[in-house]
C-alpha cells in the first residue's frame, strides 16, 4: 500500500476506479457527485482512457453497455434521479451478463427531492434498479479509505459473476475528506473470451443479448443468473459488528448514518444501555448471516436510516418476529444528530426493557 | 452434347450466417442485410467487425450477421455503438436501425453520437413505420398516412411533422458522410451499395461518422404488395425524402470534418486561437 494522502471521497472513487483498471469512464453532470466526473475528466487522458460526458444518463448508462460487451473495466457515475434515469441500462447489463460498476451518490428524494444527504434509494437498488428478475451487488462504503478499497473491490467482484455492482454512498461521504491510503494498480486483469472484439476469424461470433423469445429459454438463464446469486449470498456477505457480543440493543446503520449511529452506541454504553452497532457494508447480498448470529441475545433492533426505514424491512425479515425491530431516521437531507439517536436508543431500551 | 461448367454466379456473402431471418416476404431489411454483408466481405473486415442491432424488425439481427453482434436498448445503439468504438477503435463498428429506434425514442443519441463525430457507421432504414410492433405511427410517417395509432391519417395538427434524419443532421459539425438511397431497382440497389460500402471505408480510413439512410417498405404493415409499396413509396415518400448526398465532407472539398467545422466557425475567437494552451 502507498503512503496515506488527503482526499476527498467523490475523487477517492474515481482515483480509486482507475487503480483497479477502469480506463473508461461515461458519465453525466449531476450534484452531488460532480467531482468524480471532474477528476475523471482531468486524469483519464493522462493514463490513455477515456473520459466522455454523454449527452443524457440514459446514453451514458449504454455507453457502459457497450464498453463492457467490448470486454473493458468500466465505470459511471451520478445521484438519485441520475440513477433512475439508468435504470434502463441496468437491467441491460443485468440480462447480458457484463460486468460494470456505478455510483450512486444519494441525495433527498423523490423526484428532484433535494441536493442534501440521503440515504433513500435503497431500495431501488438492492430491490429493483430496473425492471425484470434480477439483483446487483450493493457495497455501502461510510469512511473514504472504503470508498478506495470497496471500488476496487467491485470491479474484481463484478468481473467474476459478470453482474454489475453498485456503489452506494450520500453527499456527505462524497465530499468528505479524510487520510487515505490508495489501492495499489492492478495488473492483471481477466482475460473475458465473451466479449465483442471481433472474431479475428478465429472463432464463431459472440453476441452480447439480453432478449430471449423462447420462454423456457429465458426462463431457464434467469435461473442460472439466479444460482449464480446464490454464490454472491454465500460468499460475498460483509458486515462490521461494533460491541454487539452482548448488546441488549443492536442499532442497524449503514453509510454516513453508521457513523453517526457508532457516536451514540457510544454515549448509549457510557448510561449503562447494551448497545451495539451492526453496520451492513454489503446491502445485496444483505449480511444476514452475521446479523442472525445476534439474534440469540438482542432484545430489540433499531435501525438508524437517513430515509424511511426501507432497510428496516430487511431486518425484520431476518430477525422474522423474535425480537422488536423499529426504525429511526430524518429524510429528504436531514442528518440525524446523535444526541436524536441516543434518544432513539434510550426510548427503546425502555421499552423493550418494560 | 458438350458438358458445360458449372461456375457460381449468385451466393450468400460469407458475412450473413445462414439461417432463416425473421423478415416478412418482400420487406427491403433482407436487400440491406445483404449490401452490408457484401461490403464487410469486400473490405475483408468481418474479423474485426462488431454490429450494433436495434430493437425493431431487425433486432434478431445479431443471429443473421457472423460478425460479433451486440443487441442494444430501444434508441440506445449509437451510445452502445460509442462505447465498443472508445474501447476498440481499431473494431469497425455498425449500428443498423430503423426509424422509431434512430429517430424517435433514439434521437438524442443519434445527434449526439452524430455531432461527437464518432468514427462508427449508421444504416438507418426508414419505412415510414413501426414494423415490429404492428404497425404504428412512426416518427417519419407522412402526413395523412393511415397506421394503426394514426387511424384518421397523420394529423400534423396534433402529430406534428415527420422528422428529416439526413437533412437534421447536416446542420451538425460531426457528421463526414450523409447520403438517402433506396432499394426499389436494380439500378438503386447498386447505388445503396455504393453508398453503404463508402459508409464503412470512411470508418476504415478514419474519415468519420457516416449515415445511410434507406427509404425502405414495409409490405405487411403497409397493407400492399412489395410492388405496390415501392410505387406508394415513390409517389410519397421520396418527394419527402429527396435521395441523395446530404454530406460529404472530403467530396466537399476539406481535408478533413475537422477542418470543415474549423472553415465554418473561423470568425468563433477560440476555434481560430485553437483554444487553452
Amino acid at each position: 500500500m502507498s503512503e496515506k494522502v488527503l482526499m476527498k471521497g467523490n475523487e477517492v472513487l474515481a482515483e480509486s476506479a482507475m487503480r483497479a483498471g477502469c480506463k473508461y469512464f461515461f458519465g453525466y453532470p449531476i450534484t452531488p457527485q460532480t467531482e468524480l466526473s471532474a477528476y475523471m475528466s482531468k486524469h483519464m487522458p493522462k493514463i490513455g482512457g477515456t473520459f466522455l460526458q454523454a449527452e443524457s444518463e440514459v446514453a451514458a448508462i449504454n455507453m457502459v453497455y457497450g464498453a463492457a460487451a467490448a470486454g473493458a473495466r468500466v465505470m459511471t457515475s451520478s445521484s438519485s434521479p441520475g440513477i433512475s434515469l439508468k435504470s434502463e441500462g441496468v437491467s441491460y447489463i443485468a440480462g447480458a451478463d457484463l460486468p460494470a460498476v456505478i455510483i450512486n451518490v444519494m441525495r433527498g428524494g423523490p423526484g428532484l427531492g433535494s441536493i442534501q444527504p440521503s440515504q433513500s434509494d435503497y431500495w431501488q437498488a438492492t430491490k429493483a434498479l430496473g425492471h425484470g428478475d434480477f439483483q446487483m451487488v450493493v457495497y455501502a462504503p461510510s469512511t473514504v479509505q472504503e470508498m478506495a478499497d470497496y471500488v476496487a473491490k467491485a470491479f474484481d467482484v463484478a468481473d467474476e459473476y459478470r453482474t454489475p455492482v453498485m456503489i452506494l454512498l450520500d453527499g456527505l461521504l462524497g465530499q468528505m475528506m479524510e487520510p487515505v491510503e490508495l489501492p495499489e494498480p492492478k495488473a492483471d486483469i481477466p482475460d473475458k473470451p465473451w466479449a465483442c472484439t471481433g472474431t479475428k476469424g478465429e472463432r464463431a461470433h459472440n453476441v452480447v443479448n439480453s432478449l430471449y423469445l423462447d420462454a423456457d429459454l429465458l426462463d431457464q438463464t434467469n435461473r442460472e443468473r439466479y444460482e449464480r446469486y446464490d454464490k454472491i449470498k454465500a460468499a460475498e456477505q460483509i458486515s462490521e459488528e461494533y460491541l454487539c457480543d452482548d448488546a441488549d440493543i443492536v442499532v442497524v446503520a449503514f453509510g454516513a448514518a453508521a457513523r453517526i449511529a457508532r457516536n451514540a452506541v457510544n454515549a448509549a454504553r457510557e448510561q449503562g444501555i447494551k448497545a451495539g452497532l451492526f453496520r451492513p457494508i454489503t446491502l445485496w447480498p444483505f449480511p444476514v448471516d452475521a446479523l442472525e448470529k445476534t439474534v440469540a441475545h438482542a432484545r430489540g433492533y433499531l435501525t438508524v436510516e437517513m430515509k424511511m426505514g426501507q432497510m428496516v424491512d430487511d431486518v425484520r425479515l431476518v430477525v422474522a418476529g423474535r425480537a422488536p425491530v423499529v426504525f429511526y431516521g430524518r429524510t429528504g437531507g436531514v442528518i440525524p444528530t446523535p444526541a436524536e439517536v441516543l434518544d432513539a436508543i434510550v426510548a427503546f431500551d425502555q421499552k423493550v426493557g418494560e | 452434347m458438350e458438358q458445360k461448367e458449372e461456375k457460381v454466379v449468385f451466393e450468400r456473402p460469407d458475412a450473413l450466417l445462414p439461417v432463416v431471418t425473421n423478415f416478412c416476404p418482400g420487406c427491403t431489411h433482407g436487400i440491406v442485410h445483404r449490401l452490408v454483408a457484401e461490403t464487410i466481405d469486400e473490405l475483408g473486415i468481418e474479423g474485426k467487425t462488431v454490429g450494433v442491432t436495434p430493437v425493431g424488425c431487425s433486432v434478431m439481427g445479431y443471429n443473421f450477421f457472423g460478425c460479433d453482434m451486440v443487441e442494444a436498448a430501444h434508441g440506445r445503439a449509437p451510445a452502445v455503438a460509442t462505447g465498443i468504438k472508445r474501447v476498440n477503435p481499431d473494431n469497425i463498428v455498425f449500428a443498423y436501425q430503423g426509424d422509431g429506434d434512430l429517430a424517435s425514442i433514439g434521437t438524442a443519441e443519434t445527434v449526439h453520437a452524430a455531432t461527437r463525430g464518432e468514427n462508427i457507421t449508421i444504416i438507418f432504414i426508414n419505412n415510414a413505420i413501426y414494423g415490429m410492433t404492428g404497425g404504428q405511427m412512426a416518427p417519419t410517417s407522412l402526413p395523412h398516412q393511415v397506421t394503426q395509432t394514426s387511424p384518421y391519417g397523420r394529423d400534423t395538427a396534433s402529430a406534428g411533422y415527420p422528422v428529416r434524419i439526413c437533412e437534421m443532421l447536416s446542420t451538425l459539425d460531426g457528421p463526414a458522410y450523409l447520403e438517402r438511397v433506396t432499394v426499389d431497382t436494380p439500378a438503386n440497389v447498386r447505388k445503396a451499395k455504393k453508398a453503404i460500402k463508402k459508409a464503412f471505408q470512411n470508418q476504415v480510413d478514419g474519415v468519420g461518422y457516416s449515415l445511410i439512410e434507406v427509404v425502405s417498405t414495409c409490405p405487411t404493415n403497409w397493407g400492399m404488395t412489395p410492388q405496390e409499396s415501392f410505387t406508394w413509396m415513390r409517389e410519397n415518400m421520396l418527394p419527402y425524402y429527396p435521395l441523395g448526398v446530404y454530406r460529404d465532407v472530403l467530396a466537399e472539398g476539406h481535408e478533413s470534418v475537422a477542418a470543415a467545422a474549423a472553415e465554418r466557425a473561423k470568425d468563433s475567437k477560440i476555434v481560430a486561437e485553437g483554444g487553452a494552451a
